[in-house]
């Protein structure tokens, strides 16, 4: 058994012409919290998808559990899958389904357990998530915080090895916020998993990742532990953490002389 | 001057040309949904409470629409049709004239029409919408395969719904063609029914109906379940989506019945 469960090697990937990705090498231990971090647009969740084999990449590899993912067949990237849950950023909650329906479909589509034993599973993830009492809602009556916490229980419904998280903290309200960011660790610990969390709350990661991995410009511009980071003298990384309006990452989107432009604009 | 007219020129070409290249592969993407669809039928089958949940949303929520537009379309074709007999004197003719024109033509041209509009239109905003928020991703990312899942259960509903939505249009026509030819208008009720029952030929005209159906029902549901999936993940592309089920499906199966009468006619 190898210690890091997904190994990224050399990853370049592009669409369109742009290189969104060039040589990408990231280690994800197993039993950690691990962050991916930086800026809107710098392909965190790209990465997601490249692990998880939904996209392929233009140069290198992602190894998961020791299999080269672009190279599986659909049933190889399905068994692959299924060592894998994935919280999405605004839960893909099955709106047809209710709450205990969700958390029930990767048991009933995926495993032959009976009836009575899918029932007891759902009410004991939704009881780790805190939301056995809703298991009758249907998603449109839930809340965006209970929301993310039914899709975390969905995502771990089948215990997976390997957690990833797109964006769990965004457009939480501080409590929820709380309550997710906690419950991220607790299930990675009690269910021995490893998570890949890519986000760009920096407060809230840098509290339960083990190690962080900045991304900027299409490569790894820095990692380390949450500690190290918040040290950093790297521009980039000063700025992302200290959330700086300036610096690297300039303000404004790249355009031509202000002045000019609006003198065009008048005279013509 | 001439410069730019040819500019002008190459630049419409070149977008004919783009075009031509865009429904060319949408073509081939929708061709291999389909042949996706078959191959992941069996799913489907082997869980056929998938299947019928489809066929309660697609055929069954349905039944309203059909059943009322069959009754107005039969008592129009009485009305109309009863006017033109009786100048001929032969106004008995009437249950035949009403029974052929919805068995072979309009009991399946309008409940395909009727079921694009209703169930098609269904199927594309909630395939896209699942698209758009992410629900189809997590399905694969969960080692579930949508085809199987999604696609295949909508496609037999589809299929199995619309000739049996069908016969009911038909069946329900004629019912409301009697209700005006007979007590309305007082055409004799033997001759209504034994001139339909001496002049409708099984094979020649339910049989027929009854594939045009099938077929109407195969492009009609195709069509729906890949605009769904191709539909940009935005409000905007649902829009659009659901728009070019109800052009496309109304165009192809009017294009259809007409190539599927010649041959029927031929053979």
């Amino acid at each position: 058994m190898t210690t890091n469960i997904v190994e990224i090697d050399n990853l370049s990937f592009g669409y369109k012409g742009r290189l969104l990705h060039q040589g990408i090498n990231m280690l994800f231990p197993r039993g950690k919290v691990v962050a991916i971090m930086g800026g809107s647009g710098s392909g965190k969740t790209t990465l997601l998808r490249l692990i998880g084999g939904q996209i392929k990449p233009s140069k290198g590899q992602v190894r998961v559990a020791g299999e080269v993912v672009h190279q599986q067949d659909r049933e190889g990237i399905y068994k692959l899958r299924r060592k894998m849950g994935m919280l999405f950023q605004h839960g893909a909650l099955f709106t047809d389904l209710s709450v205990f329906d969700n958390v029930a479909f990767p048991m009933r589509e995926l495993t032959d357990l009976p009836e009575s034993m899918i029932r007891d599973l759902v009410l004991m993830k939704l009881n780790a998530v805190g939301l056995r009492g809703a298991h009758q809602f249907m998603p449109a009556e839930l809340s965006g915080g209970m929301a993310r916490r039914v899709a975390l229980a969905r995502a771990i419904a089948l215990d997976p090895e390997i957690i990833m998280y797109d964006e769990p903290f965004a457009g939480l309200d501080p409590i929820s916020m709380g309550v997710v960011c906690d419950l991220i660790r607790s299930l990675n610990d009690a269910l021995g998993a490893t998570s890949i969390i890519v986000s760009h709350d920096v407060k809230e990661t840098f509290l339960i990742a083990d190690y962080v991995y900045f991304v900027a410009d299409g490569v790894v511009a820095a990692e380390g532990t949450p500690a190290d980071l918040m040290q950093s003298t790297l521009p980039f990384v000063h700025q992302f953490v200290h959330g700086e309006k300036d610096g690297p990452v300039p303000f404004h989107y790249p355009a031509a002389n202000y002045q000019s432009e609006l003198l065009t604009e008048q005279a013509q | 001057m001439q410069y730019n007219l040819l500019n002008s020129i190459a630049n419409k070409l070149r977008g004919i040309g783009h075009r031509m290249i865009e429904r060319t592969w949408r073509l081939g993407v929708g061709a291999r949904l389909f042949g996706l669809a078959i191959v992941y039928s069996g799913e489907s089958f082997k869980r056929f409470n998938l299947t019928l949940r489809e066929i309660y949303f697609t055929g069954v929520m349905s039944l309203l629409i059909i059943v009322v537009s069959a009754f107005f379309v039969g008592m129009v074709l009485a009305l109309q049709g009863y006017n033109t007999l009786q100048k001929y004197g032969s106004s008995e003719a009437i249950g035949v004239l009403v029974a052929l024109a919805l068995v072979r033509e309009l009991g399946p041209v309008v409940t395909a029409l009727l079921f694009a509009g209703r169930a098609g239109t269904a199927i594309t905003a909630e395939i896209g919408l699942m698209k758009a928020t992410e629900q189809l991703s997590a399905m694969e990312m969960m080692a579930v395969n949508p085809i199987a899942r999604v696609v295949a259960p909508r496609f037999w509903a589809g299929v199995i719904s619309m000739p049996i939505l069908a016969t009911i249009f038909s069946m329900v026509g004629i019912l409301g063609g009697y209700l005006v030819a007979v007590p309305i208008i007082g055409v004799d009720d033997g001759a209504f029914w034994s001139q339909m029952q001496a002049n409708v030929d099984v094979r020649l005209d339910i049989v027929n109906g009854l594939i045009k159906s099938l077929v109407f029902g195969v492009a009609c549901t195709m069509i729906a379940l890949f605009e769904g999936f191709d539909a940009p993940p935005t409000a905007e592309g649902v829009s659009r989506a659901t728009t070019r089920t109800v052009v496309i499906s109304s165009l192809t199966v009017l294009a259809l019945d007409f190539v599927l009468t010649s041959f029927m006619m031929v053979v």
